[in-house]
């Protein structure tokens, strides 16, 4: 017998495995009643309601010969109804569902059947050591679910106040136009958009002010090893991985690095038309990338980015670009074919 | 005879008007300021009571982080939007989903050069799990589309493109347009497509069609197989690394040898 899913009544436990829907008396264990799941001809879910718990209604098929006796010798009703008093119907109706369709006792045979209502020793040890695990299972799912149900009303009453404080920063941002420092860090503290900006408001803060100054001491050295440019989405994973804790948001990371050029640091965040955003030394002028382009491009006659990346030991991204903006320049020309991006000198 | 309204003395007396309602207007605005940081005190002890209470859950918790996410989205609050933010640091969620970023960008980076920069929300997911190691916490799909959002901000080209009742997340900044959209769309089922087919399903004419498999082969999404049977193949590494290489249980494996 497989116990596939346990539910609690309020006086019984429903226990549905691949064969049989059983019931069992929650304080005399050894009160128990079972129905083989080829006797179900179709079952419906009743919605809870007002004063009603949720249900699940079993329709049966007529009686076969062989069957045992059980709790009733008749009945004018050709259904039974699980009254789920607490909760626990959801997850019992896809169950049960998913044992009549796969119909796995057709395949498999039925072990053992479970002692009904007799004393037997065996029957009496076997219920004694479901019931510890049944009961510890149960105990877990209350503390969960108290847990959890606490946690979202919590949530929600936390909401409420969030959002006053919302409302009350958006109609006092509307007034002023000239946002003075404290009140755009407190946006950024709650995560609000500047109604007039609709940035989440970030250049201008204190804070981004620190991190920009903190991004040049660190980054100095990883971008003269990489030719003096590096992606932002490569940045971001250095530094953060650097940190450990307290990460950046990829808004912050942004947002510090447009300060650079007012803080007179000197990088630079620089935009390609692609979109690509890359954090440059200013001391790698535009020139010498160009120039240094076309030098690489003319010696070797022709260069694909992954090529060209290979030379210089940069990603392809960032060497994809620099042809690109050679090309822009008028340098070089391209071959776009199924083969690949050739970049050539531009003799035209 | 008087003439008010006119000269020198009414001028001024607009001036001082004008002056006294700026005036008034800062210190109206002072007020207010003084009332919002009194109230953010109030908040941010009430942040640290709920904090204290349930840090845990939103880190445990996939389904209590949808919530709170769709609960802050509702009155306006983007709780990412910093490392600064309260949330970000009295709950702990920012850095749940920046360190998610940091491995999203990891993962695609490693299988650049072999899908071009597509990859399957699945196989992204599994990879992810894989390098977060048994211990770490779980996350669910929802946080790393989360996560994705946010990286769009440094340019990098990440987006997701629905394919077949999933996503394609896209990591390098090649343009994609609806036209190649669908045809990913329709090679999504057997990790391949042919000119045949796209002219048959989307009544596309030939060129058409040439042209979106020519610029996917370009950007390194797909590659060609000449050599197949009727009609050359256009197969999508992204897709049909799921297809070919998913992992098989035991019993699986039993089944499929004869």
């Amino acid at each position: 017998m497989i116990y596939y899913f346990m539910f609690y009544l309020d006086v019984g436990v429903a226990l549905l495995s691949t064969h049989r829907l059983i019931w069992r008396d929650v304080k005399n264990h050894e009160c128990c009643i079972a129905m083989p799941l080829s006797q179900i001809l179709l079952f419906e879910e009743q919605a809870a309601g007002i004063g009603k718990s949720a249900k699940i209604v079993i329709h049966l098929q007529a009686t076969p010969a062989n069957k045992e006796p059980g709790p009733y010798q008749h009945s004018k009703y050709s259904f039974i109804k699980l009254s789920f008093k607490e909760h626990g119907q959801i997850e019992f109706y896809r169950r049960l569902t998913e044992e009549m369709t796969r119909k796995r006792w057709e395949n498999t045979p039925a072990s053992q059947p479970i002692p009904i209502g007799t004393g037997s020793q065996a029957g009496r040890t076997r219920a004694v050591g479901i019931v510890g695990i049944e009961r510890k299972i149960e105990e877990k799912r209350k503390e969960t679910d108290k847990n959890i149900s606490e946690a979202f009303e919590d949530l929600s009453k936390l909401m409420v106040k969030a959002k006053e404080m919302v409302e009350l920063s958006r109609s006092i941002a509307n007034k002023i136009k000239d946002k003075q420092f404290g009140l755009r860090s407190y946006l950024l503290s709650m995560g609000i958009a500047d109604p007039v900006t609709r940035e989440t408001h970030g250049s201008g803060t204190h804070y981004h002010m620190q991190l920009a100054k903190q991004l040049d001491d660190m980054l100095q050295a990883p971008l003269e090893e990489r030719g003096g440019m590096m992606a932002l989405t490569e940045v971001y994973c250095l530094v953060n991985r650097a940190r450990g804790m307290e990460l950046l948001s990829p808004e912050d990371l942004v947002n510090a690095c447009k300060m650079f050029e007012s803080l007179k640091l000197p990088l630079r965040l620089r935009v390609f038309d692609s979109g690509v955003m890359v954090v440059q030394l200013q001391s790698h002028s535009e020139e010498e990338m160009i120039a240094s382009a076309l030098d690489n491009v003319s010696d070797k006659g022709s260069l694909t980015a992954e090529e060209f990346a290979k030379l210089l030991g940069l990603s392809v991204l960032l060497s994809k670009e620099r042809l690109l903006l050679a090309e822009k320049m008028g340098h070089l020309c391209r071959d776009d074919s199924v083969e690949g991006l050739r970049f050539y000198p531009n003799l035209f | 005879m008087h003439r008010r309204g006119v000269g020198a003395g009414a001028i001024a007396k607009k001036k001082l008007a004008e002056a006294r309602y700026k005036e008034r207007g800062n210190v109206l605005a002072e007020d207010q300021i003084v009332q919002m940081s009194k109230q953010l005190e109030t908040f941010k002890s009430n942040l640290e009571e709920f904090a204290s209470k349930h840090k845990q859950e939103i880190r445990k918790n996939s389904q209590f982080r949808v919530q709170f996410q769709e609960m802050c989205a509702t009155i306006g609050v983007d709780p990412l939007a910093s490392g600064k933010g309260f949330w970000s640091e009295m709950l702990g969620v920012g850095d749940f989903y920046y360190e998610l970023g940091v491995q999203i960008i990891e993962v695609c980076l490693a299988l650049k050069h072999r899908n071009g920069g597509l990859i399957t929300l699945d196989e992204l997911h599994q990879r992810v799990l894989k390098g977060r190691g048994k211990y770490a916490q779980d996350v669910s799909q929802d946080d790393l589309m989360r996560a994705i959002k946010k990286l769009k901000v440094m340019g990098s080209g990440f987006g997701m493109i629905p394919v077949g009742g999933s996503y394609l997340v896209q990591s390098v900044p090649a343009e994609l347009n609806m036209d190649h959209t669908v045809v990913l769309q329709l090679a999504e089922k057997k990790g391949f497509v042919t000119v045949s087919e796209i002219k048959d399903s989307l009544k596309w004419e030939k060129e058409r069609a040439c042209h979106v498999l020519d610029h996917l082969l370009k950007e390194g999404l797909a590659w060609l197989d000449s050599q197949a049977a009727e009609e050359a193949q256009y197969w999508l590494p992204a897709l049909f690394s799921e297809l070919t290489s998913r992992d098989v249980t035991p019993e699986e494996a039993n089944q499929m040898t004869p």
